[in-house]
């Protein structure tokens, strides 16, 4: 049974992930084509719903849609600048009577697909996709990282995993800005939920108000995380934290807390080191472990689409082979 | 000149502050005439109208000290006709109206306008005074020339005072009014832009918390500064258990403060958001399970003093947006006392006294409102059904605005008539004008 949004990476289970996953190799393989795109979804229509600026995650999502032949409609603006005078129950309706078959949500406040979901109950069937919202989730990236753990392991080392907990066994560390990163919150369920254990690393006033609950160990010792680590999940720091006054400066949080090239050494031969972008070279990472054979930021980014078009075939998929 | 209006309240229990019994109330004009065992006065006077009040409480009026009624400058949420009216729907024979209007009811100009848009209204209406010039925070207001206007509450409620010395000088200034400072406890730097408590549910749902800690603060502060005054302190909705232990021990002291806890923080805990639904929104925020335990474990001891609404209606589109975005406030005249009588284990007269005959004596308006049920007394009354089984359905309010929290629950007691100054002015559930 396909759920009919993806609101949390927890909508999916181990199950769902493990779908996604395997759905998401037939996608790759779709990409390595001469002419990249299947008919899978012809005739649907995507929205990308951006009331925040992220031109990598709506490129990324656009690019997924088209190859799957669909139509795809852009709305683009940030919450405040919507007219004063309609609500964004009324942008949603709006354009919902356009007909769409799947709306792709990013917000800067939590729960907005949420609530988009909720309005959409009472006229269609549309599905909605979190794209990201507010320090809530980002289910998306969340399957990228998994698929790119799994399937990296995989092909550097000839790992094999059992499934559906293709993570079974590994320690990840991540390290960062935890307090509002929706990418921890999806990170730490997709991880512990595929079998690996989660260690979030960060001063404490970046750690959320409370971790109870979450599958997860909380350290401020970075060193030790990473020497202990199978991958090194960098999170982005925000220059807004100095003055919201969580940290002091950005030159003491990169002493204390990036991976600077002297602190890479720390780390075992076949750690991943990994960040969801956009990276800031030489403040939560150095330049030079950004560009090492360790790292596979940039092949995050290109799984991305894959998995997208895992996402969308799988919420609107007809059933067709992904082959056709 | 008219014969003098005659309404009989028959078959009902009286219940008031010196306790219960079963009796006839009879009014003339604007005053109790007659309260007498039943069966004395059982042929109504000619010319009277009986009411129906068997099987119910029949109670002085309750009295909220807390309701948004957003006129002037708001009345697309509420109107002090549509919020006067729904009070009385609720049973409230006077409400203490904010002052955050537009323009913000900080001198006698606007009050002048608020007490003449009062006159029509479905019950009394007083209104609160703000405590800072354009609730600001920076300079006093002239509380003098409202209070000779009859002013007795000052609050700049919304936000409380940030500065701990401004808040000083207003109770010190409060003290010569005879009026009351009422303060919204939430430290500003500390609730930042949260849109719910701080905690384990904030933490998972990725959302800005305001901390417990930021309206204790705040608490403390205050109590520590009406002890130095001697200016007399008024708490808005306490939400958390450690505020309430504060309170206990400034009472205990001989502090001159009170408090007010909502239903909705009686009711409700921060689980509500759950689901992202902004209705639940409100500051205060809904609190943890152990704080709704700790308020409905202090309303009968005497720490809390009243129940009050914080009535804050909002249109559709202020809600219809992000939890980040929307505005904070539940409405509540008409379903505070059907909560308070479900969702509470306490005696009538307990709930009564929480929502009449307390709230009235801090805002100086007992015993016309909240007092004794005897001959001579004001006929600002309320006629409860206890046994009435109803829900909550937002789209048959009075209320200009539909943002209840209860949408869709089932409460157990309901208002039937309510009498302002002798004027039946809700028959039988049915507002009268």
């Amino acid at each position: 049974m396909t759920p009919r949004h993806l609101l949390s990476v927890a909508d999916l289970g181990a199950l769902g992930i493990d779908e996604v996953l395997r759905l998401t190799d037939s996608f790759v393989e779709v990409g390595a084509r001469p002419i990249p795109k299947v008919p899978a979804l012809r005739g649907k229509t995507v929205v990308s719903l951006f009331f925040e600026d992220s031109t990598r995650t709506r490129l990324s999502f656009e690019a997924a849609a088209r190859r799957l032949s669909a139509d795809v409609m852009t709305f683009a603006g940030s919450s405040s600048s919507l007219n004063k005078g309609e609500s964004l129950r009324d942008t949603v309706l709006t354009i919902e009577a356009m007909g769409v078959d799947a709306f792709v949500v990013r917000h800067s406040c939590g729960g907005v697909p949420a609530q988009v979901a909720g309005w959409l109950g009472a006229v269609g069937d549309a599905s909605v996709v979190n794209a990201g919202d507010g320090a809530h989730e980002h289910p998306t990236q969340a399957l990228l990282d998994c698929y790119t753990i799994s399937r990296e392991r995989e092909r550097r080392f000839g790992a094999k995993a059992g499934r559906p907990q293709v993570l079974s066994g590994l320690q990840v560390a991540i390290i960062g800005d935890i307090r509002h990163s929706r990418v921890a919150r999806s990170n730490v369920i997709a991880f512990a939920a595929l079998g690996a254990s989660v260690t979030l690393v960060a001063p404490p006033t970046l750690l959320p108000p409370s971790v109870q609950g979450w599958p997860a160990e909380v350290s401020h010792d970075v060193d030790g995380a990473l020497a202990k680590c199978d991958v090194a999940y960098l999170l982005r720091l925000q220059n807004e934290r100095m003055t919201e006054q969580f940290l002091p400066s950005v030159r003491e949080y990169t002493a204390l807390y990036g991976l600077t090239a002297e602190r890479a050494r720390l780390l075992g031969p076949s750690t991943l080191v990994m960040h969801p972008g956009p990276v800031r070279r030489g403040i939560e990472i150095a330049a030079e472990v950004v560009d090492s054979p360790s790292s596979v930021i940039t092949t995050q980014v290109a799984n991305g689409v894959a998995v997208r078009m895992a996402v969308l075939y799988l919420l609107l998929g007809s059933g067709a082979p992904v082959g056709a | 000149m008219a014969r003098e209006r005659q309404v009989l309240l028959r078959g009902g229990t009286v219940v008031d502050s010196t306790g219960s019994r079963l009796a006839d109330v009879l009014v003339k004009g604007e005053v109790v005439v007659a309260v007498e065992a039943p069966g004395q006065s059982s042929e109504a006077p000619p010319g009277a109208l009986a009411l129906d009040a068997e099987g119910c409480a029949v109670a002085p009026g309750l009295v909220d000290l807390h309701a948004h009624l957003r006129e002037p400058g708001m009345e697309e949420a509420e109107t002090i006709e549509t919020g006067s009216r729904a009070a009385a729907l609720g049973g409230y024979t006077a409400v203490v109206a904010m002052p955050n209007t537009q323009p913000a009811a900080d001198c006698a100009a606007v009050i002048r306008q608020v007490l003449e848009l009062a006159k029509s209204a479905c019950c009394d209406v007083r209104p609160a005074g703000a405590i800072t010039v354009g609730r600001e925070g920076k300079v006093l207001a002239p509380m003098a020339e409202m209070a000779a206007m009859g002013v007795r509450v000052f609050t700049d409620d919304g936000t409380g005072v940030q500065s701990a010395a401004l808040m000083r000088r207003a109770l010190e200034y409060a003290t010569a009014l005879g009026a009351v400072i009422a303060d919204h406890c939430e430290d500003a730097s500390l609730a930042g832009n949260g849109c719910m408590n701080e905690g384990q549910v904030s933490s998972l749902l990725g959302l800005l918390g305001r901390p417990a800690v930021s309206e204790e603060v705040m608490v403390l502060r205050d109590i520590a500064l009406a002890r130095l005054t001697g200016g007399r302190l008024h708490l808005l909705h306490v939400t958390t258990a450690d505020a309430l232990q504060a309170v206990r021990l400034a009472k205990a002291a001989g502090v001159p403060v009170t408090a007010e806890v909502t239903p909705h923080h009686l009711a409700l805990t921060e689980e509500a958001l759950r689901g992202y639904e902004t209705v639940y929104k409100v500051n205060p925020p809904l609190r943890t399970l152990r704080d709704v335990v700790a308020l409905r474990g202090a309303l009968s001891e005497g720490t809390v003093d009243a129940i009050a609404t914080d009535h804050a209606p909002h249109p559709p589109e202020a809600k219809d947006t992000s939890i980040c975005d929307a505005a904070p406030g539940v409405v509540g005249l008409e379903t505070a006392l059907s909560v308070c009588l479900t969702e509470l284990q306490l005696p009538l007269g307990t709930v009564l006294a929480l929502m009449s005959w307390s709230p009235a004596k801090i805002a100086g308006l007992h015993p016309a409102h909240g007092g004794p049920i005897v001959a001579g007394a004001p006929a600002n009354l309320c006629v409860v059904d206890l046994a009435k089984e109803w829900v909550v359905r937002p789209e048959q309010m009075a209320s200009r605005s539909r943002n209840t929290p209860f949408a869709g629950r089932r409460l157990k007691g309901k208002v039937r008539h309510t009498l302002l100054a002798g004027e039946p002015v809700v028959v039988n559930e049915e507002p009268q004008r």
